[in-house]
């Protein structure tokens, strides 16, 4: 079993990282999971587990990085705050680390009222700031919210999430600096589709030190239709998609609009990589597990650097 | 102030149709500033209640009256002259005045014809706003006058979260996003410094953690 985070030694060298995600299923079937993972194996350097994302019940991330994991490719254990609290998330930390995960992402979570739980209470105990810190102080001090000592402490790879297209800009940057200082050494961001923008806030974040002090991974998406960036423009909160990406994606034939929006996608890696400041992608292909090849491939980030026990 | 709606009529039809004598209770502080529970309700409910029942054969006794207090049992004694012969009581009180009206006259049934919803303000005509959870430790103070525990849908102490646009929140466009609410105030208090640090985790002890809370005053007890 892998008991080294691969991610955290990608980055570590100064290589330039890749990491992907896998939806785990609203079913109980292993084979799911690995199936997914299989298409992302010597693509990426390691694959974000999401947790019952946009309030869905599904298998739980833990679970399926464990899977994972035994394949032999290493996992981001996404937690969100919003189905547990501060007991219940630092004994599921501790369990992570016991299973061999070494990468958790931590993150506040959609709002229930989006999934198909909208009758649930929201525990939102911690915030995803706290849960960055709460992690750190229980690696690097081996201590728990309050003071008391751990036997062993977790050995993770702390990762945080941004979204440089919220509202309001100035305070992004902030909030970013908060999550770095809690103890974040890798962030992932939301989607870029307007690289200005992205581009302001990363200069914000650079003015501050920022990009020295964790590594900054940029999200992607490939768009699969007009329709689909249409949808992330109006119905997603947060989601920044401009208008000519959306002509230029109706601008071609209906059987070629994946193709324009791997293209797409490639531009804005290649984009990104020449960045200094950021440090690697994160490919959200959204139940398109099988695009992530060809975009690796096509910026030119194959073959993967290879760790340990390859 | 606590504030309510009235449950569906249906609904309060179905929970007093065993009962024979009924009084309708209405409460004139907080449910009546809401107008879900005052005197003007109160006569209103009882007396479509009234109408519904003879229209549908029944010989039921509906009768209203209004306390100024249902919580408080200086008020709530006050029943003792009036309360003979009724077999339920409905009252329009919020759930603190439903308990202590129920905790004084144990042997009859008070019924809830309100759905109690939060501590809030009326901020127009029309328009109560929740913005206090009754936390037991007030921070007010450190996000310039706005509860992020009350008024952010995600509870952050260390937000505004990734869905926060043009102000608003994204699990619904008509509510203001808290946090964009707190940056602005503390701007403008050119106190926005407060937000640099890491707000650390809450002491819940203070509002669920020790079991439902009492305050004892023994400065007020004679």
């Amino acid at each position: 079993m892998n008991h080294v985070s691969r991610l955290k030694e990608v980055l570590e060298k100064g290589e330039f990282a890749v990491t992907s995600e896998c939806g785990p299923p609203k079913g109980a079937d292993p084979k799911v999971v690995l199936k997914k993972a299989e298409l992302l194996r010597g693509k990426v350097d390691s694959i974000n587990v999401t947790d019952n994302q946009t309030a869905i019940v599904r298998m739980s991330s833990m679970a399926a990085c464990s899977l994972i994991i035994n394949s032999g490719l290493d996992s981001v254990l996404q937690m969100v705050v919003r189905d547990r609290n501060r007991i219940a998330l630092q004994s599921d930390i501790l369990g992570a680390s016991a299973l061999g995960i070494r990468n958790v992402l931590c993150l506040s979570g959609d709002h229930q009222s989006f999934g198909n739980q909208s009758e649930a209470t929201g525990v939102f105990d911690l915030d995803s700031i706290q849960l960055v810190q709460v992690v750190k102080n229980m690696r690097d001090e081996g201590i728990i919210v309050g003071g008391e000592t751990l036997d062993s402490p977790p050995d993770l790879f702390i990762g945080a999430a941004a979204n440089p297209f919220a509202d309001p800009l100035d305070f992004r940057v902030v909030r970013l600096a908060k999550k770095i200082n809690a103890g974040a050494d890798f962030i992932q961001t939301q989607c870029i589709y307007n690289m200005d923008r992205f581009q302001t806030w990363l200069k914000m974040a650079e003015d501050r030190g920022l990009t020295e002090k964790a590594y900054i991974l940029g999200g992607v998406t490939p768009l699969k239709s007009p329709g689909m960036a249409k949808y992330m423009k109006n119905r997603v909160a947060g989601m920044d998609v401009p208008d000519e990406l959306i002509k230029r994606m109706e601008g071609v034939a209906k059987d070629k609009q994946r193709e324009e929006g791997i293209r797409i996608c490639v531009e804005t890696v290649q984009r990104l990589k020449q960045t200094p400041g950021v440090k690697g992608i994160h490919i959200m292909a959204i139940e398109w597990e099988e695009a992530v090849g060809e975009i690796v491939e096509r910026a030119g980030l194959l073959p993967r650097p290879l760790f340990g026990d390859d | 102030m606590i504030t309510a709606e009235q449950k569906p009529f249906e609904e309060i039809r179905e929970m007093i149709a065993p009962y024979q004598r009924i009084l309708v209770l209405g409460c004139a502080s907080c449910v009546a500033e809401c107008a879900a529970g005052g005197q003007k309700e109160t006569a209103m409910l009882a007396s479509t209640l009234r109408m519904k029942g003879k229209m549908e054969g029944e010989e039921k006794i509906i009768e209203e009256h209004t306390l100024d207090r249902q919580c408080v049992n200086d008020f709530v004694i006050r029943l003792d002259d009036i309360i003979e012969g009724y077999d339920a009581i409905l009252s329009l009180g919020c759930g603190a005045g439903v308990q202590a009206v129920q905790e004084m006259y144990g042997e009859i049934p008070v019924i809830p014809a309100l759905n109690t919803e939060f501590i809030g303000e009326t901020r127009a005509q029309g328009l109560w706003v929740e913005n206090c959870l009754g936390c037991g430790d007030c921070m007010l103070y450190h996000f310039g006058g706005v509860c992020p525990l009350a008024r952010c849908s995600k509870q952050l102490f260390n937000g505004p979260c990734g869905g926060s646009v043009d102000g608003k929140c994204e699990i619904n466009p008509d509510i203001d996003c808290a946090w964009q609410l707190i940056i602005d105030r503390l701007s403008s208090f050119g106190a926005l410094d407060r937000l640099e640090g890491i707000y650390p985790p809450k002491n819940w002890s203070k509002k669920q953690g020790g079991g439902p809370r009492r305050i004892v005053r023994e400065d007020q007890q004679k």
